[in-house]
């Protein structure tokens, strides 16, 4: 399809999902996420502001460096490993197609 | 008592319209914020981001908007109970509710409108077992009286600007016999100054700096004896001390009003769309704390609610009283 890529989730119980995300709506792995109903809190919207989207990266997709806001907010998370990220601050884009992430906890 | 005629849970933007809607109807309101300030998570998560969704304001900043809804709804003398959080709800005799803090402070209403939000802010704990075990009895997330820590050996936790400055405070004055600062990162992510003030202070000996370390244990019998501190290169290290307090910022929960008896769905209060009455008679929710078919948690909807709210409020406080739909343009607004 055109504009969409496979986004792949393991959630919680380590099932994994896999999710057709659009390119062209401006969204992100939280945003996606929540769209199908996963349990990802996104409690702050996507500001960066709360930590409740902390993914971890499971394939070698290469991602953008991450911001100093999304690194001070994984300062005050729990659970952080080297490949947390924040769900909100990946965007949906051609380059992340076939992405695998875990729901951190 | 403080007796009035809408007790508004949540001083965020949505209990703030609320009051003014409610004053148009010669409603009284008094609001209850867990918060030390109004705004909710406007003011709490982020007062200096843009909102561009707000009719009218093609963008205005959170902390504006706040300052803004305060103004006017001035004009109605809402009475505020600020940093205390809404724990009980009772029903009276004659049919009135009464909602009680977890400080003790009672309010009396026919109504209760719930504008909650995301929920209670509540501190951020640590995923350690035996935490709550140990909670005032060692563990405090919250310092509130630095006093009591006078001469006593303290381990803080956390990265950020609260852990950074507390450190700072409690060794500066002299308050502790020993502090240790415990964060997971070699680096910190607070005002520059602050870490630079930690550093030289980690550098003088005056703060035991424990970086690549997260605590991830606690013993003691009845109370803090000891943290376990798990490094990254040097494996658990057992560390006596008197206090732990994990400084991590604020969470939203949903909190007590999960045991009030009202019908919850998604972590939210479902709500009939007519008026947004609760399952409890007398009892609205409004804002983002509540769900329906086609919810959308905007500001702006909030707004919608809280004045379909209120309507519905004042048919139930005077069932036989009539009232009209009045124009703000036609009389302006009189106040309290």
């Amino acid at each position: 399809m055109e504009n969409m890529i496979k986004v792949n989730i393991i959630d919680r119980e380590g099932k994994t999902h896999v999710l057709d995300a659009p390119t062209d709506m401006n969204m992100n792995i939280m945003e996606i996420c929540k769209s199908y109903e996963l349990p990802v809190e996104g409690t702050c919207g996507g500001m960066a502001l709360c930590a409740s989207c902390q993914v971890y990266l499971e394939s070698d997709t290469t991602l953008h460096e991450q911001s100093d806001a999304e690194l001070a907010m994984l300062d005050q998370a729990f659970h952080v490993k080297d490949n947390s990220r924040l769900g909100c601050q990946i965007r949906i884009t051609e380059e992340i197609d076939g992405i695998v992430l875990r729901l951190a906890p | 008592m403080i007796e009035t005629d809408i007790i508004i849970i949540g001083a965020g933007p949505v209990g703030l319209f609320t009051v003014f809607e409610a004053g148009l109807l010669k409603l009284r309101c008094h609001l209850i914020d867990s918060l030390p300030a109004a705004g909710g998570q406007l003011i709490e998560i982020y007062p200096k981001k843009p909102i561009y969704d707000i009719p009218g304001y093609p963008t205005v900043n959170a902390g504006e908007l706040v300052e803004k809804l305060m103004e006017q709804c001035s004009v109605f003398k809402p009475g505020f109970t600020l940093g205390e959080s809404a724990t009980e709800l009772t029903e009276t005799e004659d049919q009135k509710f009464i909602v009680t803090t977890n400080k003790g402070t009672q309010h009396k209403a026919p109504i209760v409108m719930i504008a909650g939000g995301l929920g209670v802010f509540e501190p951020r704990k640590p995923p350690i077992a035996e935490l709550a075990n140990y909670e005032e009895k060692g563990v405090e997330y919250i310092i509130r009286d630095p006093e009591f820590y006078k001469g006593k050996r303290v381990i803080v936790s956390g990265g950020g600007d609260s852990a950074l400055d507390w450190s700072i405070y409690l060794v500066e004055k002299n308050i502790v016999s020993e502090l240790s600062l415990v964060h997971r990162r070699t680096s910190f992510r607070g005002h520059l100054d602050s870490v630079q003030k930690v550093m030289d202070m980690a550098a003088a000996g005056k703060i035991n700096l424990i970086t690549d370390a997260e605590v991830t244990g606690i013993s003691g019998n009845g109370k803090v004896e000891a943290v376990t501190i798990n490094h990254a290169t040097m494996g658990n290290i057992e560390k006596p001390t008197d206090h732990f307090i994990p400084l991590f910022g604020l969470t939203p929960s949903l909190g007590p009003i999960a045991n009030w008896g009202l019908e919850i769905e998604k972590n939210a209060v479902k709500v009939d769309t007519f008026d947004y009455s609760t399952n409890r008679k007398g009892v609205y929710a409004i804002g983002d704390i509540n769900t329906y078919a086609g919810k959308l948690k905007l500001i702006l909807c909030g707004f919608h609610e809280g004045t379909l709210a209120v309507q519905s409020a004042f048919a139930r406080i005077y069932p036989n009283k009539k009232n009209v739909l009045k124009y703000t343009t036609v009389n302006g607004v009189s106040g309290f």
